[in-house]
C-alpha cells in the first residue's frame, strides 16, 4: 500500500487552516482533503474501487485524491461556496492506493462516499457521480471502475429483482436442474409466423425457454405485435403437449417507455410469463420496467447488449462484475452473465465473481475472483445467470461445474443448428442436462468422467448422439482479456 | 403424450435404486423429503395432494423409498413425484422434484383456442383425462 507520506512534499498534505484552504486559486486535490490515509469506512458509506493509469508525471495518490474529488464535491479550482456546506462530510474520501501486480504504472484506489451523497433507489443518480465527468478526466490515461460495496442502508432504497430465482422457479415449476433456453436463429429476418415455428419446435424438444435477440424489436420483416402472437401459441401449444409451464422472453426493447409499456402491457395480456429488455435502454428505463414487472407478476429478462464497449479491457471501463451488481438493485430478473466455455469473453475466476454477486445472499472479498469488498445482499432477491453464447450439449459436465444450478443455459446455435431439426436439438440438451444432473447427484466426478456420461446416454438417445458428434471439437479456446490480477498465476480452462 | 415435468423426465423411468440414491443426495444437502401425488397433473396445478407431511425428520433414504413404494400400492393409476424442500435462509424452496410413477397411459391435454378482438386468442389447457371424475382417471375404477 502507498502511504502518501514518503513522496509527500510539505505542500502536498491537507491544508487544514480555513483561511489559507479557501484563497481563491488552484490546489492539489490531496491539499483540499480528497485523500485520507487514515479514514476508516463507516457501515453506510459505499465503497469503490477503481483501476488508475495515471499520466506520466502524475502522482498516483494525487490521482486518487482527484478521482475521489472528480466523482463527488470537486471541480478544478477552489470555490468559497463550499463553505456554506459541510463539505469535509461530502468529499469523497481516497483512503488507500495499492500498485496493481504485474501491471506497471497502474494502482487500485479505493474511495469511500457518504449514503448522503445518493439520492434513494436510483441507479442514475449513483451512476452519474461514481461515472460521471471522472472517467475523461485528462491528468488519468485510463480509469476502471473494478469492484463497488453498496452498503445495505443504500441497497434497501432499491427493489431489487421483480420475481427472483426462488419465485421464478416456483412460477415456472423447475427444480433441481438449470433452466434451458435458446435464442432464436437467424438474428434477423425471420417473418413472424415462421418465427414462431422455431420458438414451438425449440419448446416442443424440451426447452423451457426461448428467446428474442437483443436487435429483434420491430422491424419490417416482422412486427411486434406479429411476433408476440405467434410466439405465445407457440408457448401455449408446447405447453398442453409436454405438461411443462413454458415461456418466451418477448423483447419490448423499444425507442420510447410508451411504446415499451404498450409492448409489455399487451405480452401481459396474452398471458405470457416473461418479457425482456436490452442494456442499451438506459439504468432508468430498466428500472421503469422492473417496477412494472414487479406490478404484473412478470419475470424480466436483460440482454446485455452493449457492455462489452467498456467491460473487457482491464484498464479502462466499467467491470461487469459492477454492472451486475448494479442490475440486481435495478430489479431484472435475469442477465447474461458469461459461459467460461462458450465463445464469448469469460475468465473462470472473474465468472465466478459474477455469479456469485447474482446468486448469493452474501458475498464474501475474494481477491482470486475480482471480488475486493464484502457484500451483504440485505434481502434483495436474487438474479438468474443467463449462460449464452457459443456453448453446446457436449460441453454440459464443464458447464454445470464452472455454472452450478441456477443459471439458465442457452443453447441457440446448439438447438437450431441440430442436423436432426431443433426439436432433437433441443431434446439432446435436455437429455445431456438431466443425464449430467443425475450423474452428479449419485455422487459420480463429472468433470472427469463427463464425455463418458454423456456417450453412455447417447447410446440410447439418437438425438444426442448427432449433437456430441457434431460439435464435438468446438472449443473457444483463447486467452481472456479481462482476467482478474491480484492472483500470480492465470487461470487456464 | 408423456408430460416431462420434474427434473428427470427426459430419461429412462428411474430404478428403485436410482430414485434411492437422488433422495440420499437430498438427505446429504440437509433437505427433507415429500411424497405427493395427483390424478390431475395440469401444468399449473401446483398443490398435488400430500402423502403425509414432509419428513423432515426422517434421515434415511430406504425408509423414504417405502413411504413412495406405499404411494404406489394405494394410488397405482395416478401421478407421484418426489420433493425436497430446503429450509435454509435464502432457499425456504423447493429443491428437487422428480416423477417416480406414471400411468401407463397419458392422454395428455387439449388446447383451447377462444379468439379475441383483433388477432388476439385467449388459451386454456385442460386435461383429456379430466372429462372423467377424479376417481376413475387413469384406468382407475370405482
Amino acid at each position: 500500500m502507498l502511504t502518501g507520506t514518503t513522496l509527500n512534499k510539505p505542500l502536498d498534505v491537507k491544508i487544514t487552516d480555513m483561511k489559507e484552504r479557501y484563497t481563491s486559486g488552484v490546489l492539489k486535490y490531496r491539499q483540499m482533503g480528497y485523500w485520507e490515509p487514515d479514514y476508516e469506512p463507516k457501515d453506510t458509506d459505499i465503497l469503490a474501487v477503481f483501476r488508475i493509469t495515471p499520466q506520466d508525471g502524475v502522482d498516483p495518490i494525487e490521482a486518487a485524491a482527484a478521482v475521489a474529488g472528480e466523482s463527488s464535491t470537486a471541480t478544478w479550482t477552489v470555490v468559497w461556496t463550499d463553505r456554506l456546506t459541510d463539505s469535509e462530510y461530502y468529499r469523497a474520501k481516497a483512503y488507500r492506493v495499492d500498485p496493481v501486480p504485474g501491471a506497471p504504472g497502474q494502482y487500485f484506489a479505493y474511495i469511500a462516499y457518504d449514503l448522503d451523497l445518493f439520492e434513494e433507489g436510483s441507479i442514475a443518480n449513483l451512476t452519474a457521480s461514481i461515472i460521471g465527468n471522472v472517467f475523461g478526466f485528462k491528468p488519468l490515461k485510463a480509469l476502471r471502475l473494478e469492484d463497488m460495496r453498496i452498503s445495505p442502508h443504500y441497497l434497501k432504497t432499491f427493489q431489487g429483482p421483480a420475481t427472483g430465482i426462488i419465485v421464478e422457479r416456483e412460477r415456472m415449476n423447475v427444480y433441481g436442474r438449470p433452466l434451458l433456453g435458446a435464442t432464436m436463429k437467424p438474428k434477423l429476418g425471420l417473418s413472424g409466423r415462421n418465427y414462431g415455428r422455431v420458438v414451438y419446435e425449440a419448446l416442443k424438444g424440451g426447452l423451457d425457454f426461448t428467446k428474442d435477440d437483443e436487435n429483434i424489436n420491430s422491424q419490417p420483416f416482422m412486427h411486434w405485435r406479429d411476433r408476440f402472437l405467434y410466439c405465445v401459441d407457440s408457448v401455449n401449444k408446447a405447453t398442453a403437449e409436454t405438461g411443462e409451464i413454458k415461456g418466451t422472453y418477448l423483447n419490448v426493447t423499444a425507442a420510447t417507455m410508451e411504446d415499451m409499456y404498450e409492448r409489455a402491457e399487451f405480452a401481459r395480456d396474452l398471458g405470457s410469463v416473461i418479457i425482456m429488455i436490452d442494456l442499451v435502454v438506459g439504468y432508468t428505463a430498466i428500472q421503469s420496467m422492473a417496477k412494472w414487472a414487479r406490478r404484473n407478476d412478470m419475470i424480466l429478462h436483460l440482454h446485455r447488449a452493449g457492455h462489452s464497449t467498456y467491460t473487457r479491457q482491464k484498464n479502462h471501463g466499467v467491470s461487469f462484475r459492477v454492472i451486475a451488481k448494479w442490475m440486481r438493485m435495478a430489479g431484472v430478473d435475469h442477465i447474461h452473465a458469461g459461459t467460461v466455455v462458450g465463445k464469448l469473453e469469460g475468465d473462470p475466476n472473474v465468472i465466478r465473481g459474477i455469479y456469485d454477486t447474482c446468486r448469493e445472499t452474501y458475498v464474501p472479498a475474494n481477491p482470486q475472483h475480482g471480488i475486493f469488498f464484502d457484500q451483504p445482499w440485505a434481502s434483495l432477491k436474487k438474479l438468474m445467470p443467463v449462460a449464452s453464447g457459443g456453448i453446446h450439449a457436449g460441453q454440459m459436465h464443464q458447464l454445470l461445474t464452472y455454472l452450478g444450478e441456477d443459471v439458465v443455459l442457452q443453447f441457440g446455435g446448439g438447438t437450431i443448428g441440430h442436423p436432426m431439426g431443433i426439436q432433437a436439438g433441443a431434446t439432446a440438451n435436455r437429455v445431456a442436462l438431466e443425464t449430467m444432473v443425475k450423474a452428479r447427484n449419485e455422487g459420480r466426478d463429472i468433470w472427469n468422467e463427463g464425455p463418458e456420461i454423456l456417450a453412455s446416454a447417447a447410446r440410447w438417445c439418437q438425438p444426442l448422439r448427432a449433437a456430441l458428434d457434431t460439435w464435438k471439437d468446438v472449443t473457444f479456446d483463447y486467452a481472456s482479456t479481462d482476467s482478474v490480477d491480484l492472483v500470480s498465476t492465470p487461470t487456464a480452462i | 403424450m408423456r408430460i416431462t415435468q420434474g427434473q428427470f423426465s427426459f430419461l429412462p423411468e428411474l430404478t428403485d435404486a436410482e430414485i434411492q440414491a437422488q433422495i440420499q443426495y437430498a438427505l446429504d444437502q440437509g433437505w427433507a423429503l415429500a411424497v405427493e401425488y395427483t390424478d390431475d397433473p395440469h401444468p399449473k396445478n401446483y398443490y398435488w395432494s400430500m402423502w403425509g407431511t414432509p419428513m423432515f425428520d426422517l434421515k434415511d433414504a430406504a425408509g423414504v423409498l417405502m413411504e413412495i413404494l406405499a404411494c404406489r400400492v394405494a394410488r397405482p393409476h395416478d401421478y407421484i413425484k418426489v420433493q425436497a424442500f430446503d429450509s435454509n435462509k435464502g432457499f425456504e424452496s423447493i429443491r428437487m422434484a422428480f416423477i417416480v410413477q406414471r400411468p401407463d397411459y397419458e392422454p395428455g391435454f387439449e388446447l383451447v383456442r377462444s379468439e379475441g378482438p383483433g388477432r388476439i386468442i385467449h388459451y386454456s389447457i385442460r386435461g383429456y383425462a379430466n372429462a372423467l371424475p377424479s376417481c376413475e382417471r387413469y384406468g382407475a375404477s370405482r
